[in-house]
């Protein structure tokens, strides 16, 4: 069993549950993703799969992916994405992957990696929780900024700011994987996933979904 | 907009039955409660005087007067702590929502109309028949 999936983030809502209490839910669909390429230790020298998910035209793609899907028996696809797997792999290339392989895990507990939404630049306050100034007692233009950022001054005394120190700049659109997120259910009929809470990234987003190692407790 | 795979993943949990009732209806809300192992059913009774959402999230407003103290209180259609709604007198009333109610003191809140169901002869030959 491949322990991954891709996604797409479709959206939130809430679902209600026997006793009445309200669960927030990410709506998910999962796959179907097309094994693409099998790789082994002999050849490769470590075991995994290469899983493809979404179509894309053929026009749209180049040569080269053309030829790597079309062994596989496909047509080109948007994402591809290696899974490294500890044992070799009991699929093929052509199998196709779809959120069944899930069906097991209702109750357990996931890792879901997207890319986050980007924020632009943002200021020290959003991008790193700074505290910002006193509204008063003598502050003035300067409420939302970021205070000192430590004696820099050249020559012996110091060597310029310090590499790292937390500032405004770009916040978002990078990778963020969220751990432990569990796995509510599972709709093999239309290929969806319930995962309770909230996930990175825009509805519409790509989502790479694993089975946790972490232990539920 | 809701995404239509959203409204197929939250079906399961909708009722498949809704309560009638129409904004300006007296209800009786019977809620259940749950306190510790125990459970009961209270019943809350109002006015309606909204109705909103979609899908699951769909909800409706109930307000009643409390000790002169109005209270409003907002359910979840579809929570199974929703047990049952019972129109007790239904209102007429000429909009969807009747926030205005909200500024109303004394008798004027308490006019809201009812609506004399007259039905036609035919109607009551028909209901009479199926009897």
């Amino acid at each position: 069993m491949i322990p991954t999936l891709l996604a797409t983030k479709i959206g939130m809502t809430h679902i209600l549950l026997k006793h009445g209490r309200a669960e927030p839910v990410t709506v998910v669909k999962g796959g179907p993703c097309v094994v693409l390429q099998v790789k082994n230790k002999e050849r490769d020298g470590y075991d995994a799969v290469q899983l493809g998910y979404g179509d894309v035209k053929p026009h749209r793609s180049t040569k080269p992916l053309i030829g790597h899907a079309s062994k596989a028996g496909t047509g080109p696809k948007r994402v591809t994405r290696e899974v490294r797997l500890a044992e070799p792999a009991d699929v093929s290339a052509g199998d196709v992957l779809t959120v069944e392989q899930f069906a097991s895990k209702v109750n357990g507990l996931v890792d879901v990696t997207g890319i986050t939404k980007g924020k632009g630049f943002a200021g020290v306050m959003k991008r790193h929780g700074f505290g910002g100034k006193s509204a008063s007692h003598g502050t003035e233009r300067k409420h939302r900024s970021a205070g000192s950022i430590g004696g820099h001054a050249p020559g012996a005394l110091g060597r310029g700011v310090k590499k790292g120190k937390r500032m405004a700049g770009h916040m978002g659109d990078v990778r963020c994987t969220v751990r432990a997120i569990e796995l509510l259910k599972v709709d093999t009929e239309h290929g969806l996933l319930l995962l309770r809470g909230s996930v990175p990234g825009p509805a519409g987003g790509t989502l790479w979904i694993r089975i946790s190692n972490k232990v539920q407790g | 907009m809701r995404h239509p795979l959203i409204e197929i993943a939250e079906q399961p949990f909708l009722k498949s039955v809704l309560p009638e009732f129409s904004i300006g209806d007296t209800v009786d809300v019977h809620c259940r409660i749950v306190e510790g192992d125990k459970e009961r059913v209270q019943i809350f009774n109002g006015v309606v005087i909204a109705r909103q959402g979609a899908g699951i999230n769909e909800r409706f407003f109930v307000r009643r007067i409390v000790a002169n103290e109005g209270v409003e209180r907002t359910f979840l259609i579809h929570s199974p702590n929703v047990v049952e709604v019972n129109v007790r007198r239904r209102g007429k009333v000429r909009r969807a929502k009747l926030f205005y109610l909200r500024y109303r003191v004394g008798k004027a809140r308490k006019v809201r109309e009812l609506r004399v169901q007259k039905k036609s002869k035919a109607q009551r030959e028909l209901s009479a028949a199926s009897a």
